[in-house]
């Protein structure tokens, strides 16, 4: 396949790997931002080819594994009222909330549906005109431009039976929590490469600025990943600090328009509260009040501010999320915690620093 | 699955024949036969390369095959929703018939019942099929370290078709299903006596849970080439899209051989020159290392676990 077969080749992979040893100087330790980061180096066995010291630590950018128990709850709960379809994609089905699941709901008899695009589940609503349909948004900037279409087609439409309960989160804001922070100490930060498609490189300027620690804008193959380990190690090894882009073929320095004039149209900056992280500020979106008969906590308030704020969870996912602890060092890791049973998102998300572990390194 | 298989059914008819393959085996007098059942369910009925009558028939064949057992005979049993038109029915009787020819195996008893709209959908077939064991003790508990691991051909077609026939996803894709009966292929390495130790049909979790399942089994390391792996374009790109892992992904006209080591070449020819062998490879070996783990040497050279699928196939979100 163009664009990625190149950036599996063992040839040149086996060429930066013998670079990356001849001048990595000392331990570093480097934060994959994106889930897909994790997955993708798991998968490939990456970490199996870094020098000697160099390691890879998972960061907060699982969109499945950040987002708030409460947030979850409130969604399930919609479930339980009839004449609402909940729809969502298809990585959130088995995210445990506190009671129960998308899936276990699903097998219990509410109506939920796996979509493939928010415009999916507008056309949901198109046919169910009887019925609510609630599309649950997910994801980092990546994902938040198909949502802001989703509320304008309806809008155009005036559909009276579609609404988006908004759990969308912005990466810049939790980047500088977690450095801010001080709770890890990392050498470097590879970059989301699809999130930088939406934000562009020069969303990470604060970063070294500001905190002094080189990043590199990354894509998902293993040659992809090696660069962008590459250009951090350079950084690190002639005290340098900047905003790298590797990911050259479909990331540029400045935001790609279109979607920033989307984003803006629909939605406005607010604080969000993270699994794991807390509140942070300024790090998610709310639907502007011209969208507001689309935002499903406006439009079911009373019956969300019924469900019970969800108790302590035995789950240490946020410790993961913070690149405080890795997966194998939980003590319910592959005892307590498995993609069967799963006691939080981690172990489940198809981008979850638990489940790329459990999958592929144990 | 496994665990709801054990706990409910295996628990309560658990008996000698009743075991970890595909098919039952039964001995009659001298004979020895294979008994195999499936439930199939499909939307859409009619997709890419087949429809759920050629797979019904296929899968039931094929799971005799694993048996080394030559197909004789097998029933089919309709379940059918009130307003299926009979078209529809005629067209999946039809193919159900040749692809029984093809797989040189009657169709000789079923049953239909038609349930009121919504209590199914569309048409749910159960096929039963006998076969006569040509050679006993192939089974998936009989690998060991050495053998060779032959795969007929690519991956993930079937599962990467329906998924795509069925949400209407990325258009202007031409995928189409493997669904196929292997009798050729395998009755070929049985009669010019190639040592197989084992087969599977890697159907629904794909080549990861047949994978797997044998290694388990048979207590044994596989060890498996990601680059002999064959994925078709189509196929590869549908799972990048979706975010699927390709060895997950089902096949229905796809055996896994285990052979031993010194006649893997022979074996590999035979497949090949077998119509739904073209693409054979031996994709990798079975080693001496940790029982019941399957490791996969991937395309850049390093190593990782191979881990069996855990419920339905979700698509990602980015």
């Amino acid at each position: 396949m163009k664009f990625i077969d190149e950036f599996r080749d063992k040839d040149l992979v086996r060429d930066l790997v013998r670079r990356l040893g001849q001048f990595a100087a000392g331990p570093a330790t480097i934060m994959e931002v994106c889930g897909t980061h994790t997955m993708a180096a798991a998968r490939f066995g990456l970490k199996t080819l870094l020098p000697p010291g160099v390691s890879l630590v998972s960061g907060p950018g699982c969109p499945v594994c950040v987002t708030a128990q409460a947030d979850l709850d409130g969604f399930l709960a919609l479930g339980k009222e009839p004449g609402i379809i909940l729809s969502s994609f298809g990585d959130m089905l088995r995210v445990p909330g506190t009671a129960t699941s998308l899936e276990k709901e699903r097998a219990a008899g509410a109506a939920v549906r796996v979509v493939y695009s928010p415009l999916d589940a507008v056309d949901l609503a198109r046919q169910e005109t009887g019925k609510q349909v609630v599309f649950f948004g997910v994801g980092f900037e990546t994902t938040m431009p198909a949502t802001a279409v989703a509320i304008q087609v309806a809008a155009a439409e005036d559909l009276p039976n579609f609404s988006v309960f908004c759990v969308h989160k912005t990466m810049p804001a939790a980047l500088r929590a977690l450095l801010s922070a001080g709770e890890v100490k990392v050498s470097g930060l590879l970059c989301p490469g699809h999130v930088t498609t939406i934000i562009g490189a020069s969303a990470y300027d604060f970063i070294p600025q500001e905190f002094g620690v080189p990043c590199a804008v990354t894509g998902f193959e293993p040659l992809d990943l090696l660069l962008g380990i590459d250009s951090i190690l350079h950084q690190i090894s002639r005290g340098q600090a900047r905003v790298d882009n590797v990911y050259r073929r479909a990331v540029q320095v400045q935001a790609n328009p279109r979607a920033q004039a989307l984003l803006t149209d629909v939605f406005a900056a607010a604080d969000a509260a993270w699994r794991g992280l807390g509140v942070i500020p300024g790090s998610g979106i709310t639907i502007k009040e011209k969208y507001r008969q689309f935002d499903a906590r406006a439009r079911f308030a009373a019956l969300l501010a019924q469900v019970p704020p969800p108790p302590p969870s035995a789950c240490r996912c946020g410790e993961v999320l913070r690149g405080v602890m890795r997966p194998q060092e939980c003590p319910r890791f592959d005892q307590a915690c498995s993609p069967s049973h799963p006691l939080g998102p981690c172990m489940v998300s198809s981008e979850g620093a638990c489940a790329a572990v459990y999958r592929y390194e144990r | 699955m496994t665990a709801l298989i054990n706990k409910v059914f295996l628990s309560r008819y658990g008996n000698a024949a009743f075991r970890g393959d595909d098919s039952a085996l039964l001995r009659v007098g001298t004979q020895h036969l294979a008994l195999t059942t499936d439930s199939y369910v499909v939307t859409p009925i009619f997709f890419p390369g087949g429809d759920i009558g050629r797979l019904a028939v296929s899968g039931t064949v094929n799971d005799l095959l694993t048996a080394a057992a030559r197909p004789l005979a097998l029933s089919a049993s309709f379940i059918i929703e009130e307003g299926l038109e009979i078209k529809a029915l005629e067209r999946i009787a039809q193919s159900m018939r040749e692809t029984a020819a093809e797989g040189g195996a009657a169709i000789i008893t079923g049953d239909t019942k038609v349930v009121p709209r919504g209590s199914a959908d569309k048409v749910f077939i159960t096929t039963t099929g006998v076969g006569e064991v040509l050679r006993p003790g192939i089974t998936g508990a009989a690998v060991r370290p050495g053998d060779k691991i032959i795969l007929t051909g690519s991956v993930g077609d079937h599962g990467a078709t329906v998924m795509i026939a069925r949400e209407n996803l990325l258009e202007g894709t031409s995928l189409s299903s493997d669904v196929a009966p292997l009798t050729e292929i395998v009755l070929n390495l049985l009669e010019q006596g190639c040592e197989i130790h084992a087969m599977r049909d890697p159907t629904r979790g794909g080549i990861a849970a047949s994978l797997n399942e044998i290694a388990r089994q048979s207590q044994v390391c596989l060890e498996i080439e990601e680059s002999a792996v064959k994925v078709r374009p189509g196929v590869a790109a549908a799972c990048e899209a979706l975010g699927l892992d390709v060895f997950k992904v089902a096949n229905e006209g796809k055996m896994l051989i285990f052979v031993a080591s010194g006649d893997a070449e022979k074996a590999l020819a035979l497949v090949r020159a077998s119509r739904y062998g073209q693409d054979a490879e031996i994709i990798g070996a079975v080693q001496d290392g940790p029982p019941g783990r399957v490791q996969v040497r991937t395309s850049i050279g390093t190593a990782r676990i191979l881990d069996p699928p855990s419920g339905e196939l979700l698509p990602r979100i980015c």
